[in-house]
């Protein structure tokens, strides 16, 4: 394998996971609610904008990291409790249309509070680019990988093991079933748009080292992400995962062989072909016509 | 013979919802399909209108091998249906409905629809006039200008048939038509039934009440577990032991 | 109704120029007007299809960009230029649309905003035809020597387009094609269960919603004389569906208030402008979660009961 290669592989991969953690959020939320929620993006842009502040502000890397993530998920119930939860019954496009306002609303509120400019954080640990066959890593892309496997070992444990995950995966087969069983189904959106949130702004924080935060990088990441949970099948987590990790990696070879001028475009050329061609998604399932 | 269905067989999964069933209908008969609940008689109708391919077997209409067809081929061969969860276009009134039930007799070309020409006027005001007669014909007639989302239930059901026969079809699928209804209008219904024979409209009929089912068919036929167990007249299929002990040992209160 | 709500925005039409003191106040009303014919159109597939389309300003960045660089690069006459670009996108819709619609709900969300971000990127990258990010100069409309110019003469062409736009749809609404649109939208299994052709039928209201697209995209292209990928972007879609969403799905005259309110909206909060994005994004929450059938048929719902009561 060419160096070049291994370093267009990493690239993708890195890219991949980020990619895997927003689309996990776009599948957690539509399997509670079958809501798609278009401002996944902002939770990403919000963890990375918010961490950088309170780095700004003197706080430990650590601390404003579990400080951004807390914002974005405090963000995500208030979506839940002020916008979503108000309209439960409304139509696909009703909903598609209020959460494409939240994602304005959360953009304009970003450029506010903050600004308009391009701002980075520091890397976790060091800048010092690893050599392995010719190729370079950034430790940082070693965090971001050590991150998301460690998140979805977590979402794994969370959704298996514990009797809220549980909760949330019998809402998401059958409402009413679950309300009969007692489940709160309210509850179970607000932990299911805290948890999207939360996992939108751990990707944001760890890509921030990387590739810059700016109050409007969440439109781009929200529609990869959502063209990465369709890809892998809407709804489904493993799916949601190959999906992230297949849009990186052929943005990055994309990008590294064909074009970069055109790197945001290969996933959505992809997207369409598999929708027109591959109508159940890499590893997911579509739900049937009922008459 | 208007319809004949030939060794016909769905599957979903694992589950065999009809199994080499064959079915003739007769024009200008009521043909009712009785059977216990999973019996596989909404998917058999959904078979004969196209809203399911069949894994096996053919269905052949008039001369015409429909197989395969989708279901919109299906209406315009001339097999109609309503809906048994009614399947009303909430966003039109009552009358837009049936008239949007006559699509196959008023389609025009799409540059006449955007300009309107007088022939196109002319159109919509016999296609008014005919909705309404069919809305007479029905009974709801005063409904007319209504958004069809405020009718009550029995007449949705009426709605549905009426819209269905504004499509002029040769054969009438009715998918339990008198399902939660009350005796009144379970009567309105059966009389209902009757004049659209006398139409000279050949109709199949899936229902559960059986006296219903009694009085208006000329042929039933039992299904069971997908199966076809027998058919024949009513009074014959009503004294078969083998349906007396699958069907109506069980329903027949 | 829509004879006497035609009749009333005639009317309107033709009386605003006199509330119209300046070219600015004048520039603001043809915006209004062109998005105006957007929506109509694009209510068409969303209100009366049921087909939703997040990628509707790709058709609008292609009709004036086809337009645009048939007349600037080619040398085509600019009437001759905006006709075929109209044709030609309503070719691309037709192609496009034969797959694609094929999709439902979210599915067909994704892929529709999939095309209009493809089409943003080629021509933002394609600099060597389309000038890229920073945009290009277009010739104005005109015949040899005479030159439409002007926002005095561009109001008038403006309204005289929008007027036969929502003349056109309003004639297709209550016609067999319209009800066939609002039966597919009612139910799609009963739709087909009456002979009605659910593929054929959306692909007519796709290719319509495009061809006005790309028809108000030539138009604003040649008026404004300068046209950038920016007016081809995802957040333009957004603003276009917001409009005829904000005005009220399947109401036609809806359409034309929610261009006319979200356009104008922006230019009376220029004071706010910082505020932009918050305020347009709190207004789509606002109107989805208080009104979700939208301004127009909330308001002929509530005249309509309000009518009732005094008998």
């Amino acid at each position: 394998m060419s160096a070049e290669l291994v370093q267009f592989l990493l690239a993708g991969i890195t890219l991949g996971a980020i990619y895997a953690l927003v689309a996990l959020g776009f599948a957690i939320i539509y399997n509670a609610s079958h809501v798609i929620n278009f401002a996944q993006g902002e939770f990403v842009m919000i963890g990375g904008m918010a961490a950088t502040a309170f780095v700004d502000s003197g706080l430990p890397l650590p601390l404003a990291a579990a400080a951004a993530v807390a914002a974005a998920t405090l963000v995500g119930l208030a979506l839940e409790k002020l916008a979503v939860e108000p309209a439960r019954n409304a139509s696909v496009v009703t909903l598609i249309i209020i959460t494409i306002g939240a994602s304005i609303l959360l953009r304009g509120l970003a450029s506010l509070v903050w600004d308009k400019k391009i701002h980075s954080l520091p890397a976790f640990t060091g800048d010092k680019p690893i050599a392995i066959g010719g190729a370079t890593l950034l430790p940082q892309t070693l965090w971001v990988l050590g991150a998301t496997v460690v998140a979805v070992a977590a979402l794994w444990w969370f959704f298996n093991r514990t009797l809220t995950g549980k909760a949330i995966l019998a809402v998401s087969h059958n409402h009413l079933a679950a309300r009969l069983m007692g489940i709160s189904v309210r509850r179970v959106l607000m932990v299911s748009f805290g948890l999207s949130a939360a996992l939108g702004a751990l990707a944001g924080i760890l890509i921030a080292p990387i590739s810059f935060t700016s109050w409007d990088i969440g439109v781009m990441l929200g529609l990869k992400g959502f063209a990465a949970a369709i890809l892998g099948g809407l709804g489904s987590g493993p799916g949601a995962i190959a999906g992230g990790l297949a849009l990186g990696l052929i943005e990055a070879l994309g990008a590294g062989y064909l074009s970069s001028a055109y790197k945001d475009v290969f996933a959505f050329v992809i997207i369409l072909g598999a929708l027109v061609f591959l109508p159940n998604g890499l590893a997911g399932r579509r739900a049937a016509e009922r008459v | 013979m208007l319809l004949r269905a030939e060794n016909l067989s769905k599957r979903f999964g694992g589950v065999a919802a009809v199994q080499a069933v064959e079915l003739a209908v007769e024009s200008g008969t009521v043909h009712s399909i009785i059977g216990p609940n999973g019996a596989g008689k909404t998917t058999l109708l959904n078979l004969l209108c196209g809203i399911y391919e069949p894994d096996a077997g053919k269905i052949v209409f008039g001369e015409e091998d429909v197989t395969g067809y989708p279901p919109h081929e299906f209406a315009s061969a001339g097999i109609g249906r309503t809906f048994q969860n009614l399947q009303i276009f909430f966003n039109m009134s009552v009358l837009e409905n049936v008239m949007a039930g006559g699509w196959l007799h008023e389609a025009c070309g799409l540059a006449a629809a955007l300009l309107r020409p007088p022939g196109l006027a002319r159109a919509e005001r016999r296609a008014r006039t005919e909705a309404g007669e069919l809305l007479t014909f029905v009974g709801l007639e005063r409904w007319a200008g209504s958004p069809s989302d405020g009718l009550p239930y029995g007449a949705l059901k009426r709605l549905e048939i009426a819209r269905a026969l504004a499509a002029r079809p040769k054969l009438l699928l009715l998918d339990e038509p008198a399902a939660g209804l009350n005796p009144t209008e379970t009567r309105e219904i059966d009389q209902l039934i009757r004049r659209i024979a006398e139409r000279g409209i050949t109709v199949v009929l899936v229902e559960h009440n059986m006296k219903l089912v009694m009085e208006v068919s000329q042929r039933v036929l039992v299904l069971d577990h997908g199966r076809k167990l027998a058919e024949g007249e009513p009074a014959a299929v009503s004294q078969d032991p083998q349906v007396i002990e699958a069907y109506l040992g069980v329903e027949a209160c | 109704m829509s004879r006497k709500g035609f009749a009333v925005l005639a009317l309107v039409v033709a009386l605003l120029p006199l509330a119209l003191t300046n070219n600015y106040t004048y520039e603001v009303a043809i915006v209004v007007g062109l998005n105006a014919i957007v929506c109509v159109g694009l209510n068409l597939l969303i209100g009366y299809a049921g087909q939703i389309s997040l990628g509707h300003a790709g058709f609008f960045g292609l009709g004036a960009y086809g337009s645009a660089i048939l007349a600037a690069r080619y040398g085509w006459p600019p009437f001759a230029a905006l006709a075929s670009a109209v044709a030609g996108v309503s070719f691309i819709a037709w192609v496009i649309g034969k797959p694609v619609l094929r999709l439902k709900g979210h599915y067909l969300a994704m892929a529709t905003l999939g095309l209009g971000i493809i089409v943003a990127v080629v021509l933002a990258t394609e600099d060597q035809i389309t000038g890229g990010p920073d945009g290009m100069a277009v010739p104005p409309l005109g015949v040899a020597s005479f030159v439409l110019q002007g926002e005095k003469l561009w109001y008038w062409i403006v309204g005289a387009v929008l007027l036969a736009t929502v003349w056109l749809a309003l004639n297709i609404i209550d016609s067999p094609h319209g009800r066939a649109w609002r039966a597919l939208h009612g139910s799609e299994v009963a739709a087909g269960a009456i002979g009605i052709d659910p593929a054929r039928h959306k692909l007519t209201a796709f290719v319509l919603s495009a061809a006005s697209a790309a028809l108000a995209g030539a138009l604003t292209a040649h008026y404004s004389g300068f046209i950038t990928p920016a007016k081809a972007s995802f957040l333009h879609s957004i603003e276009l569906v917001t409009m005829v969403v904000f005005g009220g799905m399947a109401s036609t005259f809806g359409a034309v208030v929610g261009a006319a309110i979200l356009t104008t909206l922006p230019q009376l909060l220029t004071a706010l402008k910082e505020y932009e994005m918050v305020t347009l994004g709190a207004v789509m929450m606002l109107t989805m979660i208080f009104m979700p059938q939208g301004l127009v048929p909330t308001l002929e719902k509530a005249l309509a009961a309000a009518r009732r009561k005094p008998e």
